[in-house]
């Protein structure tokens, strides 16, 4: 297949500006931008993932032991549905939208034009490697551009299998994969993109910065950060303790972008919290978590070691209150928990990316006991729903709102994450950390979901990344919005030319306030 | 004028940028009470000193008090109060429909400042190109630093020492300086950096930037090209003509980044087309070169060397149509038009930013696609046509930042209307709520309730699960119905 022998080849500067040329050539021909050639794409681009779905699931367990469930969840149907929702769309997105035009440029009508950048270059991640290749792939073409694509290296099984079906299934005169790590991702780099989508990590987010600063490519960065959870007393802590340890460990096993960092709560709530915790592991992955099938591994013993040495401070590992057990030959990591490990420690000063769960807590003040357990009915019902009480006793937890200031400090000074996260029914505490807290997205009573919220803008702030995806958001991505005004010959106003006078100044003002009064008397001469 | 005074000390700018910092972390500049006033104050800033603005304007490029107004006040004020008026709309949480499987559940998109914003501006519009993004900036919220360039020193002293007795000084400050405080105040760390200018220090600006991962906008420049397609009227040609020569030497003489690069025209019209712009350019600015009113100077000495050597090569010197005046010691050039230079000299190859007006001769005016998509992507595209179906053929096969059928610039004072780049013209886009967009982040939030809660979400993983998932993600709530009831569609 032409894909594979052009993989196994030395990708080197030569070989990217060949492929640059091609698909420039490609895109300058228009076959990229009408409406049925991307629904066919995208057509394609569900078959991918339709017709090949237990290759897909067999590739990313062999890259990263992910139980088929939680990557059918977290990587399957997410590109199932931002497909089907870009196909469903995609006529609406593509007109042009019209905008007023004031008596200042009057008589004028304006259009905002959606128009493709050109050739996209889209680096995706190894923690979710179909999705993060595939799924900014799916607004590039719906925004009718012509794409790279260079997975990541760290999954080989799936960057092989999504070079042959890419091949096999999409234009490859428009798309296309280049396999490879540093050296390949480096002379790509070195090609004037007309724009580049990175999925990572800060530092090689910066050095993806700096190439596209050469050539003055804008640049979309989804990196990480600290994602924190601040956990009030005054929650319903059986469906919250679902929330936190699926966020964190369902997904990936911690090695998310968007898994909860570190926990923040009272010293009075704590041992609560950690119970629930604990019993909650047990009951998904059993006594020893090792033995687990339900569990991630972590990627490669390179990031291995990382959580090792993250371990690796008598102040830090001394901290550790459940599981720590590892498998490094099998490269498994059971959830664990570490209790108040010092603000300074290496844990809490990186993005951890993987199963170690810091607890920080805040004491409250003396004040009226304010954690007393809040009487409520929490009944199952059946596999599928539980309930908790629409009845609370009201409890204003006071003495935790006063401690608020401490709290988000400490994580305002981290760096903006790409998500935080808070669990409350204080009306005030929610209000403060949404005002508070800048971060990409938050979730309040819940984690990562928003996730898959395709309304909502996808992307970070600050060290978390810039620019957005999903929905319309990845359409506009990749698209140039072009500002086009229409006007006649009539009405020209004498008033815009030389030889200038006081009149014509008057006149200018009038036009500028859009005023259309002032713009009368200017003309007679009264104001 | 004014380099030495407002923070040549590396310790200096530090300690000014740690106050600003300071004054954003306490929220100050969240409330919409203080971005109003702060614009408020703009505007009486505007008004109680619109003619040391003219002077000052005057003084570094020669601009006449109508160009002034119409170029640089005129558009402040408009910016200002449209702000004023939408402010409140802009600050407001957008809310979000969700669907019902995320029940219960409701999310909105929220607004919120960036932080601490550089503005570096240029020295063609000193003052709008300044003042502009300001507006944005703290129309989001943010505390700014404003770099106006040296380049236009008495703009530049005048908004310096005006600023800070209209605005709060301890979130909104201007610094003053040349390259040297350009480079340190680049190796801070912003949250966001507005740059105007040419694409060769929009380089340095975007490097700088990666080191701290600070998102920029570029607005940048190109040759803009002018289609000028035969009108049959000739009212109409009349009308086309003054808008072409009013927007080449209108603003300020040619330099301008929206400004006329240069014309496209069909063989057989072009010697109508000269004659044509000779006849207005007189009307406009006088028959004596020596003594032309109503048009800018070039803004010194370097950028007059620059223009002065795109047409020092012979072969473009003999494609002069009309004017090539020049006085060095007025820094002034006469509007000059040139008929079929060589498209490979400079002037055809790089942005002319002068009062030479290159017009290229095709065959057929349908050729201008091709020739202006085998050069970068401009910031503004200009096509005089009545032919609609040239206009869609321009629309779908060239880019530019934007274009503009029938006139010229006018696009710029359009506030519904993003003005930004692409590709080498730069990336980013202001104006309007376009503005306050750039120098916002907009926060999702989801809020959800614990009193529902769906276990498939969670392991164990099963097949019942799986299928749930299956279904839910395509949200065929009738086959989740099935699914439990027990009766699945298979």
């Amino acid at each position: 297949m032409a894909v594979d022998s052009e993989t196994k080849k030395v990708f080197d500067a030569e070989a990217a500006a060949s492929l640059m040329k091609d698909l420039r050539g490609s895109y300058a021909s228009g076959r990229t931008r009408s409406y049925e050639w991307r629904v066919a794409q995208l057509k394609n681009m569900m078959k991918i993932v339709d017709d090949h779905e237990q290759d897909i699931l067999d590739a990313i367990r062999a890259d990263l032991c992910k139980p088929d469930q939680e990557a059918y969840i977290a990587e399957i149907s997410i590109m199932k549905s931002s497909c089907l929702r870009a196909l469903g769309e995609l006529h609406r997105w593509m007109k042009p939208e019209k905008v007023k035009t004031s008596v200042t440029t009057f008589p004028s009508s304006a259009e905002i034009v959606s128009e493709p950048l050109g050739v996209i270059l889209i680096i995706g991640a190894w923690n979710f490697p179909l999705l993060l290749s595939l799924d900014p792939a799916i607004g590039a073409i719906a925004a009718g551009n012509a794409v790279v694509l260079k997975p990541s290296e760290l999954c080989p099984a799936t960057s092989s299998l999504i070079a042959k079906l890419v091949g096999k299934y999409l234009d490859s005169s428009c798309v296309r994969v280049v396999e490879g790590a540093v050296a390949e991702t480096s002379v790509l780099l070195e090609q004037k993109w007309d724009k580049i989508f990175f999925t990572g990590s800060g530092r090689v987010g910066r050095i993806v910065l700096a190439a596209a600063a050469k050539h003055l490519t804008p640049v979309t960065l989804e990196l990480g950060g600290k994602c924190p959870v601040v956990v009030d007393s005054d929650i319903n802590l059986p469906v919250a303790i679902k929330r936190i340890a699926g966020g964190k460990w369902t997904s990936n096993n911690g090695q998310a972008c968007i898994a909860p960092d570190y926990v923040i709560t009272t010293k009075d709530f704590a041992p609560k919290l950690i119970d629930a915790l604990k019993h909650q592991l047990e009951a998904w992955y059993g006594k020893d978590p090792l033995e687990s099938k339900d569990l991630a591994h972590i990627v490669n013993s390179h990031h291995f070691d990382r959580l090792l040495k993250l371990l690796d401070d008598d102040k830090v590992s001394g901290k550790i209150i459940h599981g720590g057990q590892r498998d490094k030959a099998n490269l498994k990591f059971a959830p664990t928990i570490l209790l108040d490990v010092p603000e300074d420690s290496l844990i809490m000063g990186e993005e951890i990316f993987g199963p170690l769960l810091p607890i920080l807590t805040v004491s409250s003040s003396d004040g009226p006991a304010s954690n007393e357990p809040v009487k409520r009915f929490v009944p199952t019902v059946g596999p599928l729903f539980q309930t908790g009480s629409l009845f609370r006793r009201q409890n204003n937890n006071v003495t935790f709102v006063d401690k608020l200031e401490e709290c988000f400090d400490m994580i305002i000074s981290r760096g903006k994450p790409l998500a935080a996260y808070l669990f409350t029914n204080n009306k005030k505490l929610k209000e403060k950390f949404v005002k508070t807290v800048s971060a990409g997205g938050l979730v309040i009573n819940d984690t990562v979901l928003h996730f898959a919220e395709k309304t909502l803008p996808f992307g970070g702030v600050g060290e978390s990344g810039m620019g957005s995806y999903h929905g319309k958001f990845s359409y506009d991505n990749f698209s140039h919005r072009k500002s086009v005004l229409y006007k006649g010959f009539a009405g020209d106003a004498s008033a815009r030319y030389p030889p200038y006078s006081d009149r014509k100044l008057k006149l200018l003002k009038a036009l500028l306030s859009g005023s259309v009064i002032g713009v009368i008397l200017a003309l007679v001469g009264w104001s | 004028m004014g380099s030495g005074v407002h923070g040549m000390e590396g310790g200096g700018v530090e300690e000014r940028l740690a106050e600003l910092r300071q004054t954003f972390r306490s929220g100050k500049t969240r409330t919409a009470s203080w971005r109003k006033s702060q614009l408020k104050a703009l505007l009486r800033l505007i008004h109680e000193n619109e003619d040391k603005i003219f002077e000052a304007l005057k003084h570094d490029l020669g601009k006449h008090a109508v160009e002034a107004y119409r170029d640089e006040l005129g558009v402040v004020e408009k910016s200002v109060n449209n702000s004023l008026s939408c402010l409140d709309e802009w600050m407001a949480p957008k809310k979000s429909k969700l669907p019902l499987l995320f029940f219960p559940a409701s999310a909105q998109v929220l607004p919120e400042p960036l932080g601490l914003v550089l503005i570096l501006s240029s020295w063609n519009f000193p003052i709008s190109m300044a003042l502009d993004p300001v507006i944005g900036a703290i129309s989001a919220g943010n505390s700014v630093v404003l770099k106006p360039s040296e380049q236009a020193p008495a703009c530049s002293s005048l908004l310096a020492h005006t600023i800070p007795l209209y605005l709060d000084s301890k979130a909104i400050k201007v610094i003053e300086g040349g390259k040297e405080i350009s480079q340190q105040l680049l190796e801070q760390k912003w949250d966001k950096i507005f740059f105007t200018g040419s694409s060769s220090v929009a380089r340095i600006v975007m490097s700088a930037a990666a080191r701290h991962l600070t998102p920029v906008t570029l607005e940048l420049g190109g040759k803009c090209p002018v289609i000028y397609d035969h009108l049959s009227s000739p009212s109409d040609t009349e009308v086309a003509v003054k808008r072409i020569v009013g927007g080449k030497w209108g603003p300020c003489n040619g330099q301008a980044c929206i400004g006329v690069d240069y014309l496209l025209v069909e063989e057989k019209y072009a010697s109508q087309m000269i004659e044509m712009l000779k006849k207005i350019i007189k009307k406009f600015y006088g028959a004596n070169p020596k003594q032309m009113q109503n048009i800018s100077r070039i803004v010194n000495e370097h950028h007059f060397q620059r223009l002065r050597n795109l047409i020092k090569d012979p072969l473009v010197a003999d494609s002069i149509v009309h004017g090539g005046l020049i006085d060095e010691e007025e820094l002034f050039i006469e509007p000059t038009i040139l008929l079929d230079p060589p498209l490979d000299a400079d002037i055809m190859t790089e942005e002319i930013f002068g009062p030479l007006l290159p017009i290229i001769t095709l065959k057929n005016i349908e050729e201008s696609i091709e020739f202006i998509n085998s050069r970068p992507k401009p910031l503004a595209l200009y096509a005089f046509t009545k032919n609609e179906a040239f206009k869609r053929r321009i629309l779908s096969e060239t880019s530019s930042g934007s274009v503009t059928f029938n006139d010229i610039m006018v696009q710029f004072l359009c506030d519904t209307l993003p003005f930004g780049g692409v590709g080498q013209s730069g990336f980013g886009s202001y104006h309007g709520k376009y503005s306050f967009d750039n120098f916002s982040h907009e926060k999702a939030v989801l809020q959800r309730y614990f009193f529902l809660e769906l276990e498939p979400r969670f392991p164990p993983w099963n097949d019942f699960k799986l299928n749930f998932i299956r279904l839910a993600y395509k949200f065929d709530y009738l086959g989740l119905i099935l699914l439990l009831l027990g009766l699945t569609r298979d």
